[in-house]
């Protein structure tokens, strides 16, 4: 059973999908998650961290009862999210990353307008709401511009706006600040932030492949790749599990016919992560002890390769999921496109 | 896990708010680009042209011009059902807005009811226009023998009508490409089977009787009854029975329309493949 204080808790929750059109000898299921366990207490800012295509939505789906789990449950504010499928749904609302939702032929207060109405909101109040949210977020000035006159950040604001509206108890933010520019991100996030703080009662659940933005956002994060959850901590405690280890951030020229491997085979280099580039290569060593780098700096020169700059600096969450994964979340994710 | 999801009451009160708030974009979106004029009223005229030329052409009865005009006003709505009503919650999907509905604590039902109301008052409107246009282009004479008999059949065969779109809705949604074909293949031939241009009582009875299975046959053909002086003698039957038909039409469809839209909203729960375009 679940427990009353927390405002979302899942209980080894998997996904399978079938797959169609799979030619023989081909896997003809895709586990989309696997026996994912978390809890996420009332007032917390929740954040998941993952490659595209780790599990995040999927979790999502299954948590604003858009998808059934193939195995394990799932409970939000201490509502089973299929039985009491119909007892949740008042409670959240959901707002995707570079979603399209509503009509480019209403305006901005009209298609939010529909929106709350959907949720049994009395239009005057609605309206209110509407545009003391625009006025926030800074959209104030577009309440009456067709949405499909809005570039995407502002349009964004505007989805932003749909989800926090109807003043959820847990509100699910899947990628909020995809496709945005710096600017725009920045002022969702606050945006964010302040609206958490404002009621120790609502509940945030993020998730983003922005580790600055984990860090940054979340009280506490957990990390999935290939539907697993691999960590779940604060950021700085996540962090800490790297103190350990020493990691170094050096510019090189490029590697060319050099495979990155021989560094990895050096003894005391933990990981590494190497970012190709014209001019210059960047590699990021992570090293038992700072006496490795010495032989690193000598293999390096030995493959004819020049150092350019060299630095150390503190465990930052990428480093985390180097660290659980073996590989960036730059090389998962062009891996798993390719 | 195979439970099924909750049935959705939410009161009276949020189905009458959500239906009010998704019929606002079909009436007021539908209306807010002026070019609906030309495509949705102006090019059926033209159709309407071409028929009336031929009839008087060949010295048909007047009655056949009323007819026409009539017919044409009408395909109005058949071309609402077909590629507005019926394909909206595919498009809903690969806009995003599905998910958003099915996760908002309201009723599908009153999502798609929405959707119709709003179709029926904008496509009424260019049907409208197109109805005084014929009217003053060809001098066709109304004579309507009853209006309330005339609301009432414009209203049944409306409810049956749109109740077919919200059952189509939901099929279009489970088999996309496929249905889009059939939509397409439904287009000319309803026109045909329909009666659009001419009195459906000139096909054989038996085709004729099974056209009446679209809601627009005997709600065009009653509502020709009760406008044209002619529109008796050549009605297909008694508008009583048509009437009888398009309530059980109405019934049989929008009880279709609840249990097809569960059976979807099942289907996205328990397989995720209707709430995204790719899976």
């Amino acid at each position: 059973m679940p427990d009353d204080r927390n405002a979302i808790e899942t209980d080894s929750v998997g996904r399978v999908y079938k797959l169609r059109g799979v030619k023989k000898g081909e896997p003809s299921n895709l586990v989309a998650l696997a026996d994912v366990t978390l809890t996420v207490s009332q007032g917390e800012l929740f954040g998941l961290l993952g490659p595209n295509g780790a599990g995040k939505t999927t979790l999502i789906k299954i948590l604003t009862t858009l998808l059934a789990p193939s195995s394990g449950r799932a409970w939000v504010a201490g509502l089973d999210v299929i039985q009491e499928a119909r007892r949740v749904r008042p409670k959240i609302n959901m707002v995707s990353g570079g979603e399209a939702s509503g009509y480019g032929l209403l305006t901005v207060r009209e298609n939010l307008w529909m929106f709350s109405q959907f949720y049994g909101i009395p239009s005057r109040e609605a309206n209110r709401r509407i545009k003391q949210l625009l006025e926030i977020v800074g959209l104030g000035d577009r309440i009456h511009t067709k949405s499909s006159e809005l570039s995407t950040g502002l349009r964004q604001k505007m989805n932003i706006v749909r989800g926090f509206m109807t003043d959820p108890q847990v509100l699910f933010l899947d990628e909020p600040t995809l496709g945005l520019d710096v600017g725009a991100s920045r002022d969702v996030r606050r945006f964010i932030q302040e609206w958490l703080r404002a009621d120790t009662t609502r509940t945030i659940l993020l998730t983003t492949h922005t580790m600055a933005e984990a860090d940054e956002l979340c009280d506490r994060v957990a990390i999935i790749n290939k539907g697993r959850v691999l960590a779940c901590d604060t950021p700085a405690a996540l962090k800490r599990t790297l103190q350990r280890d020493a990691i170094f951030h050096l510019e090189v020229t490029p590697l060319g016919g050099t495979h990155p491997e021989i560094f990895k085979n050096i003894p005391g280099v933990r990981q590494l992560v190497h970012h190709p580039g014209d001019g210059t290569a960047t590699l990021e060593f992570f090293l038992e002890e700072e006496s490795v780098l010495s032989e690193v700096v000598m293999q390096l020169s030995s493959n004819g390769i020049r150092l350019k700059s060299l630095q150390k600096r503190e465990p930052t969450l990428e480093d985390v999921f180097v660290d659980l994964v073996g590989r960036s979340m730059e090389e998962v994710e062009s891996e798993g496109e390719a | 896990m195979r439970a099924k999801p909750e049935a959705r009451p939410y009161g009276i009160r949020r189905f009458l708010q959500t239906v009010i708030a998704r019929a606002y974009p079909r009436l007021i979106g539908a209306n807010r680009e002026p070019t609906w004029l030309f495509f949705d009223v102006f090019l059926p005229l033209l159709s309407i042209c071409a028929y009336v030329f031929v009839y008087r052409a060949i010295g048909a009865p007047e009655a056949y011009i009323g007819f026409v005009v009539m017919g044409g006003a009408m395909t109005a709505f058949w071309m609402n059902i077909l590629w507005s009503m019926s394909t909206q919650l595919f498009w809903e999907r690969e806009q995003g807005n599905l998910s958003l509905y099915i996760v908002a604590p309201t009723s599908l039902m009153a999502i798609l009811l929405g959707m119709a109301l709003g179709g029926i008052l904008a496509t009424t409107l260019r049907s409208l226009a197109i109805l005084l246009l014929g009217y003053w282009v060809f001098n066709v004479q109304f004579v309507v023998s009853s209006f309330l008999a005339l609301f009432v059949t414009f209203t049944l065969t409306m409810v049956s009508l749109y109740g077919l779109g919200m059952m189509t809705s939901s099929l279009f949604l489970l088999y996309g490409r496929a249905a889009w074909h059939l939509a397409h293949l439904a287009e000319e031939p309803v026109f045909l089977l329909s009666g659009f241009y001419f009195p459906v009582k000139s096909l054989n009875f038996w085709v004729a009787a099974v056209s009446s299975l679209i809601p627009l046959t005997l709600g065009l053909d009653a509502m020709r009854q009760l406008v044209f002086s002619s529109g008796p003698l050549l009605g297909f039957l008694p508008i009583p029975m048509e009437l009888l038909v398009l309530v059980i039409l109405s019934v049989a469809f929008i009880t279709g329309a609840h249990f097809l839209l569960a059976y979807t909203e099942r289907l996205a729960v328990r397989e995720g493949r209707l709430t995204e375009s790719k899976t």
